[in-house]
């Protein structure tokens, strides 16, 4: 088993490959503004590191978001193409997933709460199980309609002061592939069926319908 | 020996092009449009073309692979537009050309989607002569360019100072309450009108420039109607579409015939969705004619954004020996004419 396991939906842009017994390369680059270009070289260069090439893939995992950016459509694409290309298996993983499985020990025994930048003074969040299982969809709110008292992983609580402080601040800013390498792998020996490889957006595009074309002459 | 197979995407505003060319012949060409989706809104909406592009890719590779009856091992190499065009946009097509050329370890090149739409008019015409004037008129572009090599050798002689031609296509369409996108239906409007009932002003006409402004145009089309309509008249849409249409072909070709004349150039190609139109295509046969230039002007399908025109400029990068782009080249929303190729591989 080779699954290569990438994500693109926060300002990270994360890559790693699992062998089926343990991760055996990655890298994570924060920057915003560069997924399209820091992705595919990012890739190239685990699976040279590996000693493996594309064809030796045989699964990829794929963050499929919440993710504000332009770049969250990065990963997916790309792991649609690779999928497609390769004739292997694609999963797509909730972001706020790959985080809740980074944060878990530290939520020790506890629910916990994932949040990340929405952007626009919103986050998305979702509630997870001690054990790491989403109770929850994943939406978008106000920091304020987050509910308080639970350890909380994820930008959010990083970028909102009210989110610190409606409970404590546990895990990392920003989902790391490694994470993702393991669910993806353990999904992919457990012949778990692979989740759609699509963005989870939770908002409509903004787009205003127009009204009457404006008046040139008064 | 045959040519290379080249695999071209496009990806830059609302079309999800995908082009198969093997040198200047064109094998399949696959198109996925998100218009529909942008039409009540009176223009492209970025986020609604980039979500459209993602749904659209993988399906549209395999279309255009099925209609060529080749398979991805085929490919010879990978093209994709790298700019100008929509940030968003332009993202996934990179990104997903990205994935091809790793899973299939095949050279990638990021290509200049101005430069796609002159090279396209190889797969119809055969080899453009060098050096030639291209006219580029659409929705978001309007230029006039000199072009000594489509691998390399482009330079700006005029643009639009404001809007792109297509772009006073769309507004005047709205202003008359025709649908969007405005080039077809006021092109079918024009066909029952009289192109000098209204004597809409030319800018910059005589002004020795090769830029081009059509702002002006489309407030004078504004003034006129919303003067019928104060008087409560009814407005005569056919003969203001056809007068509209007239003033925009004049503009366009006389200023095209004089960048010729000037650079002592006898060959034009007019590409660009704008080039679609019936009115301009006549205008430029009859000024061309008259002026001993060789016209080229790609058939309509060809005009507007494709994955062909951006296979046809790999085509030409792949014969002419160039070295393919970086891993890393960006999407440039911003490229300028004078790259063809975004970030040269050291
Ligand atoms: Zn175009």
């Amino acid at each position: 088993m080779l699954i290569l396991a990438f994500d693109t939906a926060t300002p990270a842009v994360t890559v790693a490959l699992h062998d089926g017994a343990r991760v055996v390369g990655h890298e994570t680059t924060i920057d915003a503004r560069r997924h399209g270009e820091l992705l595919a070289p990012s890739i190239a260069a685990i699976l040279a590191g590996a000693g493996a090439g594309t064809a030796d893939l045989t699964g990829v995992a794929v963050g499929t978001g919440p993710g504000p950016y332009t770049g969250l459509r990065v990963g997916l694409v790309t792991a649609q193409v690779l999928g497609s290309t390769l004739g292997i298996r694609v999963d797509g993983i909730c972001s706020l997933d790959i985080l809740a499985a980074q944060a878990r020990h530290e939520a020790d025994g506890r629910e916990f709460i994932v949040a990340t930048d929405a952007r626009r003074r919103e986050v998305y969040w979702a509630r997870f199980g001690p054990d790491g299982s989403r109770l929850t969809d994943p939406v978008v709110t106000l920091p304020a309609q987050v509910p308080a008292g639970y350890p909380i992983a994820g930008e959010g609580p990083r970028l909102h002061a009210e989110l610190a402080a409606a409970g404590e601040m546990i895990g990392p800013r920003y989902p790391a592939a490694e994470a993702l390498a393991v669910i993806g792998a353990d999904r992919a020996a457990r012949g778990v069926p692979p989740g759609p490889a699509e963005p989870l957006y939770l908002r409509r595009p903004d787009a205003r319908e127009p009204g009457r074309p404006k008046r040139v002459t008064a | 020996m045959t040519a290379p197979l080249v695999l071209g995407i496009e990806s830059s505003c609302d079309e999800t092009g995908v082009g198969l060319v093997r040198g200047h012949e064109l094998l399949a060409d696959a198109l996925a449009s998100s218009v529909d989706e942008h039409a009540r809104f009176g223009g492209v909406v970025p986020e609604v073309a980039s979500r459209a592009h993602l749904q659209a890719m993988v399906p549209a590779v395999q279309r255009a692979l099925d209609k060529a009856e080749v398979t991805l091992r085929q490919v010879d190499a990978i093209a994709v537009t790298a700019g100008p065009g929509l940030a968003g946009a332009l993202l996934v097509g990179v990104s997903a050309a990205k994935a091809y050329a790793l899973a299939l370890g095949k050279p990638l090149y990021g290509v200049n989607h101005l430069a796609a739409h002159i090279s396209v008019d190889q797969l119809e015409h055969g080899p453009l002569p060098m050096p030639s004037i291209a006219l580029l008129v659409s929705g978001g572009h309007s230029s006039l360019l000199e072009v000594r090599s489509l691998t390399g050798d482009i330079t700006s002689l005029g643009a639009t100072i404001d809007d792109a031609a297509g772009e006073a296509y769309d507004k005047v369409a709205r202003l008359l309450g025709l649908p969007f996108p405005g080039g077809p239906p006021i092109d079918a409007a024009a066909r029952e009108g009289n192109p000098e009932a209204m004597a809409f002003p030319r800018a910059k006409y005589r002004d020795g420039t090769f830029d081009f402004s059509f702002s002006g145009l489309k407030t004078a089309v504004a003034r006129w109607v919303e003067a019928r309509q104060a008087a409560g008249e009814p407005v005569p849409v056919a003969d203001v579409a056809a007068s509209f249409q007239e003033a925009v072909a004049d503009v366009l070709t006389r200023k095209a015939v004089r960048a010729c004349t000037a650079r002592g150039i006898d060959h034009l190609v007019i590409s660009g969705g704008v080039a679609a139109n019936s009115r301009l295509r006549a205008l430029a046969a009859e000024r061309c004619e008259a002026a001993g230039i060789t016209l080229r002007v790609p058939r309509p399908g060809l005009c507007t954004d494709n994955g062909a025109m951006v296979a046809a400029l790999g085509s030409d990068l792949v014969a002419a020996g160039v070295a393919p782009s970086a891993p890393d080249f960006p999407a440039d929303s911003g490229l300028p004419v004078t790259e063809v190729l975004a970030r040269v591989l050291a």
